[in-house]
């Protein structure tokens, strides 16, 4: 570890547009990384993890500046290179992932070609030459058929071919350093477990330093040597990461670390287990996509929901789990009927809802609420938030008056002030809006809440702030909740039983412990060995260890 | 083949479409008020209601209106769009006479206005909120706003008149001589009145279309990766940003395409150009039903065409189309 650092940052300040929420994004900053290293940046949104890798990279933002401070990459000062020096530096020196692989490639230029154009960049190789290194590079990172690849659009590649290429395109030139901003956040955790591995290797054989930045406790775990946890523009705690995460010297840190789902149920179950009151039964249940075809091409056909058969007890969690396409969001979808099932059956407290008219189907829609995913797009932003939870009581006959007293009191009891009534949505923040989404869905008094995917896009402190607000509310309100999450963590700490997704059909449901801690099914095994953090010999493991 | 079969199924669609508004136009036409035979009565100065019966059994138009339909779409079908009994002429004659003209004029308008949008709306963009930039938006803005036959007349006034640069109307000089390249350069000369004035209006819509676009596009995640590569903002710029940038323009220019030829009808009577336009506006004045049902047919066909013509150039564009049709 004496070796020579390849980039040290010193003292970095980065600044803000005026009028911004403080004065500086990033503040004090100190990190070296040396060769061959991996050196993982954890925070939460905000915490200025990716200020800091842009800075160094000379991409930040309009409107902010590096105001201080020292980047030195082979003794040379990053912040006093000129545009063209800095260009120099880019794809040859340091090349950098993004976390949207969806966005991150140019949709309208072939894959091939994107590669080659790193090397005409800098001015190297001849077309052919380019072409030949892009098919190299293309195998060398594992895209099947490289030969045909190299000619396909970014549309035509899955979310981790596409990373793929992204990596193939930052180590064109065998650069000193990657820097991969949040890389594998966007994938699904079998993905995930493939690129990071990917990353690993490439690493090894080009002894490229990485600089990894992440929310995920659980990737710093499988992937870092040394840790630098960052919080609010400042760097909280740095060591290595067997240091960082087995013996936190900082709160926050701990803090983080005690946020992570363990993977065991937190939430006991009741003691005196009751009769058990089924409010929810479905029997196979079936939703088809036809993609319509032409003369000439076949028509297409995607089993969303497939027979899916399960029944659900008040006061009972039931976790759907899969990847994406697996097809849990069309099946709580299906079962609010906001797609129309073509077979099967629901019933809610023993009547049956399918095949029933509109007027009908009001009665009961009541009893079951969804809480969606995204937290700024699923609320209205130019109405009051007492009036978003109250809608569903005025559009059923409440008076506007009653409807809003209840509203305050539902906003309390999902934690937020009485006087959010009166705000508007953007003045909340993730976490404070998903609460607002979880009143909107208790202001009916249902009996049953579908959340999907409710924490996915938020920082861990309040994915474990809002898991708890959703058992304890579950727990008074005597409710059965659906929780359908990507998650395998998430579901292991809130829900009851499980049930795997898989090309839309339930391949595997039962008692959280007995799925995850006996997994039958081949695809839930390693859906359970892709969880990033989890070996029990690792930092983490260790940790868990200690604390439970 | 897949382009083979994209084609020849949107000209199937697009011939059904052009049936479907010649049978509304025919209706709309039969529907106002006043006829062939009364124009042409009183043009005689004969009102006299026995005449009139008999230039209307002449031209058909005792027989009911159905009948007369029928008789029309198949005369469509055989490719007779019947005769003009005003200009002593079969229609498609005259339509087919006055096309390349309009050809000409549109398709001039069409690329100027497309080239000098797009080029300044990228401009504007790359200068965003600078001096150049309020100047590209304010002028462009002026052009949008003007009426099309004020400038129509100011331009005619200024350079035909004043300045005497450019010839202020007509396609050609009477008496040319036979040779192609004077010829070329006199037409030429003759065109670019009337082709800039249609082609400003037009202009301007592209380059707001194109300034905004080019911004959000700028915006985009992969023009970070690209600049993450070391390429210099003017590659980044062309390679990346415009050509994604472009594609809401060509939506908007396929539109535009078939607002051109109504435009048309304006600019070729103020500067008169011998086109389809001017036919059209004729016709109307004469209640010259086959001539004007025929203008109408030949203008859908046009507009047809250049939507066809608008996907295809969209997919050659957008990879992504082919498989979301």
């Amino acid at each position: 570890m004496s070796e020579e650092a390849i980039l040290s940052v010193e003292n970095l300040a980065v600044e803000l547009p005026a009028g911004a929420d403080r004065l500086f994004a990033v503040e004090g900053v100190s990190f070296e990384i040396r060769p061959g290293e991996t050196l993982a940046i954890v925070g939460e949104s905000g915490s200025g993890k990716s200020m800091s890798a842009n800075a160094v990279m000379g991409l930040l933002p309009p409107g902010t500046r590096v105001a201080q401070g020292i980047a030195k990459l082979d003794g040379v000062d990053l912040f006093h290179l000129d545009e063209a020096g800095m260009r120099a530096i880019r794809g040859r020196r340091i090349g950098m992932i993004f976390q949207e692989p969806m966005t991150a490639l140019d949709p309208l230029m072939r894959v091939g070609e994107q590669i080659a154009e790193v090397f005409e960049a800098h001015g190297l190789l001849t077309p052919a030459e380019r072409r030949a290194r892009a098919l190299a590079l293309l195998t060398e990172v594992g895209i099947p058929e490289p030969e045909r690849a190299i000619h396909a659009y970014p549309f035509q590649l899955s979310g981790g071919q596409r990373q793929r290429v992204m990596i193939a395109m930052a180590l064109a030139l065998d650069p000193v350093l990657l820097i991969a901003d949040e890389p594998t956040t966007a994938l699904d955790v079998t993905t995930q477990a493939q690129i990071l591995k990917l990353i690993k290797e490439l690493q090894r054989k080009h002894g490229t330093a990485v600089m990894f930045i992440t929310h995920d406790f659980g990737v710093v775990a499988d992937i870092a040597d040394r840790v630098v946890v960052m919080r609010q523009g400042k760097v909280v705690e740095t060591g290595t990461a067997a240091a960082v995460l087995g013996d936190p010297q900082h709160d926050y840190t701990k803090a983080l670390i005690a946020a992570i789902p363990t993977g065991h149920p937190e939430v006991a179950p009741p003691a005196t287990p009751r009769a058990r009151e089924i409010v929810l039964e479905v029997a196979g249940l079936t939703k088809t996509y036809t993609t319509s075809g032409g003369f000439m091409r076949p028509a297409r056909v995607v089993h969303a929901v497939k027979s899916v058969s399960f029944d659900l007890a008040r006061g009972e969690t039931l976790g759907v789990v899969g990847e994406s396409g697996s097809g849990k969001s069309s099946l709580g979808r299906c079962l609010v009927r906001l797609i129309e099932p073509e077979a099967g059956s629901i019933k809610i407290e023993g009547a049956e809802t399918m095949g029933q008219s509109i007027g009908q189907m009001r009665q009961w829609r009541r009893r079951m609420q969804m809480v969606f995913q995204d937290p700024y797009g699923s609320l209205n932003p130019r109405s009051r938030v007492g009036r978003i939870v109250a809608e569903g009581p005025i559009a059923a006959g409440v008076p506007v008056k009653t409807a809003i007293a209840k509203a305050a009191d539902l906003l309390a009891m999902v934690g937020l002030d009485a006087s959010a009534v009166d705000r508007f949505p953007h003045e909340f923040s993730g976490g404070q809006r998903q609460r607002i989404g979880i009143a909107r869905a208790l202001a009916l008094d249902p009996r049953i809440i579908i959340a999907d995917e409710a924490v996915s896009a938020l920082d861990v402190s309040i994915q474990a702030q809002v898991l708890r607000l959703l058992a304890d509310l579950k727990a008074r309100l005597d409710l059965a909740l659906i929780f359908i999450t990507h998650d395998l963590r998430v579901a292991a700490t809130i829900c009851d039983k499980v049930a795997v997704m898989q090309r839309g059909e339930i391949v595997e449901m039962g008692p959280v412990g007995q799925v995850f801690g006996d997994p039958q099914h081949d695809y839930t095994r390693r859906l359970i060995a892709a969880i990033p953090g989890r070996s029990e010999s690792g930092p983490l493991g260790r940790v868990r260890a200690a604390g439970a | 083949m897949q382009t083979l079969w994209f084609l020849s199924s949107r000209l199937v669609k697009g011939i059904l479409v052009v049936l479907a508004i010649v049978v509304l136009d025919f209706f709309l036409i039969h529907f106002a008020p006043g006829d062939p035979a009364a124009v042409m009565a009183g043009e005689s100065g004969a009102t006299d209601e026995i005449f009139l019966q008999q230039l209307r059994v002449k031209f058909g138009l005792d027989q009911p209106l159905m009948t007369q339909l029928g008789l029309y779409l198949w005369g469509v079908v055989r490719l007779d769009l019947g005769y003009s009994y005003r200009q002593q002429m079969p229609v498609l004659d005259l339509v087919m006479d006055r096309l390349p003209a309009t050809l000409i004029l549109t398709g001039a308008a069409f690329v100027f206005s497309l080239v000098i949008g797009v080029a300044a709306g990228a401009w504007a963009a790359a200068n965003k909120d600078r001096p150049l930039d309020r100047a590209i938006t304010t002028i462009s803005l002026i052009f949008y706003a003007t009426p099309l036959f004020w400038m129509a007349l100011m331009s005619v006034l200024v350079f035909s008149v004043w300045l005497d640069w450019l010839p202020g109307f007509g396609f050609e000089e009477v008496g040319n001589t036979d040779n192609v390249f004077e010829r070329v350069l006199d037409v030429s000369r003759h065109l670019v009145l009337p082709a800039v004035t249609l082609g400003l209006f037009f202009t301007a819509v592209y380059v707001r279309m194109t300034r905004s676009s080019m911004i959000e596009t700028a915006r985009m995640d992969f023009v970070k990766t690209a600049r993450a590569k070391g390429l210099t903002e003017g590659v980044i710029l062309r390679r990346h940003v415009l050509r994604n940038a472009v594609l809401p323009v060509v939506t908007l220019a396929g539109l535009q395409a078939g607002q051109m030829v109504g435009g048309a009808v304006m600019t070729e009577t103020v500067f008169a150009w011998p086109g389809i336009g001017r036919l059209m506006y004729e016709a109307l004045l004469q209640r010259d039903y086959n001539l004007l049902l025929g203008v109408f047919l030949v203008s859908a066909a046009m507009v047809v065409v250049f939507n066809i013509l608008t996907d295809w150039v969209y997919r050659l564009v957008d990879p992504r189309i082919e498989v979301a049709r």
